[in-house]
């Protein structure tokens, strides 16, 4: 503020800077607008949760639903993610450094899952291998479960999660170019070797970044894997799915406590985030520095 | 890449081998994921809705209670859309222009509704807009009732659909050349005729982008929405809810009706915020 509010020898402030108190009423109105709007949500969470006191917040992971549904809240990720982060470098690979006919198109359909609600992407696996689905009664003949049981849960989480590392890695790799690995296979490397050695340092930041979003997303997800999960306490719910149960049974301190873990997530990726936007900004693509 | 440049007469007719491995393999995967996760599943969802025929789809998308909850969806979504165009504008410019304490933090938590699970958000905001709670404390006297509410439901909207306006106009504002503001001055404009008639109008498209984005996101939304919404039939149902209640009643065939008008009119809007993106590259490149 020092340096740009200063006015002039003159006592005029510059042409292209509004009057300090236009300034100071702009500046506390947006503080005012994302403090009520987005602050006090996250404060509300931790309040709520810890309101009866550290005893009663610690009594809620106690209860053995409570840690099934963190249990199966990291199986769905760590599985989820990765299949999403092979997918997202091969599209990064592909996209980036070719050039092929209908490349458009395909960004247009990886972009896809980004505009369908959570609901209708759980409700397509619904139709596809639920009772009434295509796949219904051959899985039933075979008594493979999907929905209502954990693969459901993962395919549906994969759906909803499926852009975030492929969007973050695309911008870059085709920002990097080609140069180094056309150097590497010069140099006599082999293809994987120059994937390994050259490629992956070279994005390794904008990966994570990608992983950290994709990883929050799939945690978080709610819609889709509501309409695929059948609620099954103990088995089938995730740590939101089991945060709705607490809320509906007014179970209030526990629904927080739960709540309060996925919160400390989000702000534990938005640590890592803006730490890597501060450190790393030029190794990240230019759509995500400016972000 | 080509090899158009080759001086040799004798080698121009050959092509140059690609130098870069890989295009089989990736480009495979990258498709064959695609469609087993992606493109399988949503053609599902349109056969299952070619099957009911268009005059069933027809049946259940003129039945109030469908026609209750996609008005809903769709008025709260531009509702606050809109609200968001405009302080998600003014957002991204106090994030650029002014530098005060706390600006940083303030930047950073621009990004929390990306990061925080829907259902978090929507029992944090519910307890907050509830006649008791911190905020419905006051604006309950006052007559204002925001949560089992339509407004409740903007609220919630408001909050998943911000960072996308931010996050839209800030790369531009930061793009933005001072000098054009300077020229209005030195020409005589006002500090207020300058933001009228040079900053916004080269704002615009970044934020008519950024609206249509959460304004996309918001229409689907459903998590943050449930729990403040009160859900009653005509009234606060949103048409993602619809759809998880005919599933949960086993009508599958009202359940895909909506899920496949609520698709097609995304797809449209898709196609519009293709569009408006490539409006918003032309006005920055060509300005």
């Amino acid at each position: 503020m020092a340096q740009t509010i200063q006015p002039t020898e003159t006592g005029f402030r510059r042409p292209t800077e509004e009057s300090s108190l236009a300034r100071f009423l702009i500046i506390g109105l947006t503080a005012l607008f994302l403090l009520t709007f987005l602050v006090l949500p996250l404060v509300v969470v931790f309040t709520e949760a810890l309101g009866q006191g550290l005893s009663a917040y610690l009594a809620a992971f106690a209860d053995e639903d409570a840690q099934a549904a963190i249990r199966l809240t990291l199986l769905v990720a760590a599985i989820a993610v990765p299949a999403n982060l092979v997918f997202g470098v091969a599209a990064a690979w592909a996209i980036a450094k070719f050039e092929f006919k209908g490349k458009s198109v395909l960004l247009t359909l990886i972009d896809l899952p980004f505009s369908i609600s959570p609901v209708i992407s759980g409700l397509v696996f619904v139709l596809l291998f639920g009772a009434e689905g295509w796949l219904g009664p051959f899985l039933q003949a075979h008594n493979i479960e999907i929905i209502f049981a954990l693969p459901g849960i993962v395919l549906a989480t994969i759906f909803v999660t499926f852009p975030f590392i492929a969007r973050e890695l695309i911008p870059l790799m085709m920002e990097q170019g080609t140069e180094d690995e056309e150097a590497a296979l010069s140099l006599g490397a082999s293809g994987w070797q120059t994937f390994w050695r050259i490629t992956l340092p070279n994005i390794r930041w904008g990966l994570l970044y990608g992983v950290l979003l994709c990883n929050a997303r799939a945690m978080g997800e709610f819609g889709a894997v509501s309409v695929v999960s059948g609620h099954i306490r103990g088995l089938t719910n995730t740590m939101p799915l089991h945060v709705e149960i607490l809320y509906n049974e007014y179970n209030l301190v526990a629904a927080f406590a739960v709540a309060s873990l996925l919160a400390l997530l989000a702000l534990v990726t938005l640590l890592i985030k803006t730490v890597l936007e501060v450190r790393y900004g030029d190794e990240l693509a230019a759509s995500v520095r400016r972000h | 890449m080509a090899a158009q440049a080759l001086p040799t007469a004798g080698l121009a007719a050959t092509r140059q081998p690609r130098v870069i491995p890989g295009l089989g393999l990736s480009l495979g995967f990258t498709l064959f994921y695609l469609a087993l996760v992606v493109l399988i599943p949503l053609a599902g969802l349109f056969l299952h809705a070619g099957r009911l025929g268009p005059s069933e789809i027809w049946r259940i998308a003129t039945d109030a209670r469908v026609v209750a909850s996609l008005r809903l969806s769709f008025g709260t979504a531009i509702g606050a859309a809109l609200f968001n165009l405009v302080m998600g504008t003014l957002t991204a410019w106090v994030l650029v222009r002014y530098e005060f304490p706390g600006r940083r933090l303030l930047d950073a938590i621009v990004d929390l509704p990306f990061a925080l699970p829907t259902a978090v958000a929507g029992i944090a905001l519910t307890s907050l807009y509830a006649p008791n709670g911190w905020l419905g404390q006051y604006l309950d006297p006052l007559g204002i009732k925001v949560a089992y509410t339509p407004l409740g439901i903007v609220i919630a909207l408001v909050f998943v659909g911000l960072p996308f306006v931010v996050r839209t106009v800030q790369p531009v504002l930061q793009d933005l050349d001072l000098e054009v503001e300077e020229a209005a001055a030195t020409l005589g404009a006002t500090r207020t005729q300058a933001i009228v008639k040079v900053v916004v109008p080269s704002l615009l498209p970044a934020a008519v982008t950024g609206m249509a984005l959460a304004f996309a996101r918001a229409v689907g939304e459903y998590g943050s929405v449930i729990f403040i919404a009160g859900n009653l039939p005509y009234v606060s149902e949103i048409a993602p809810l619809l759809i998880r209640i005919q599933l949960e009643e086993y009508n599958y065939a009202g359940a895909t009706a909506i899920a496949a008008i609520m698709l097609v009119i995304s797809f449209a809007l898709l196609l519009v915020i293709n569009l408006l993106q490539a409006w918003s590259r032309r006005r920055i490149t060509g300005g």
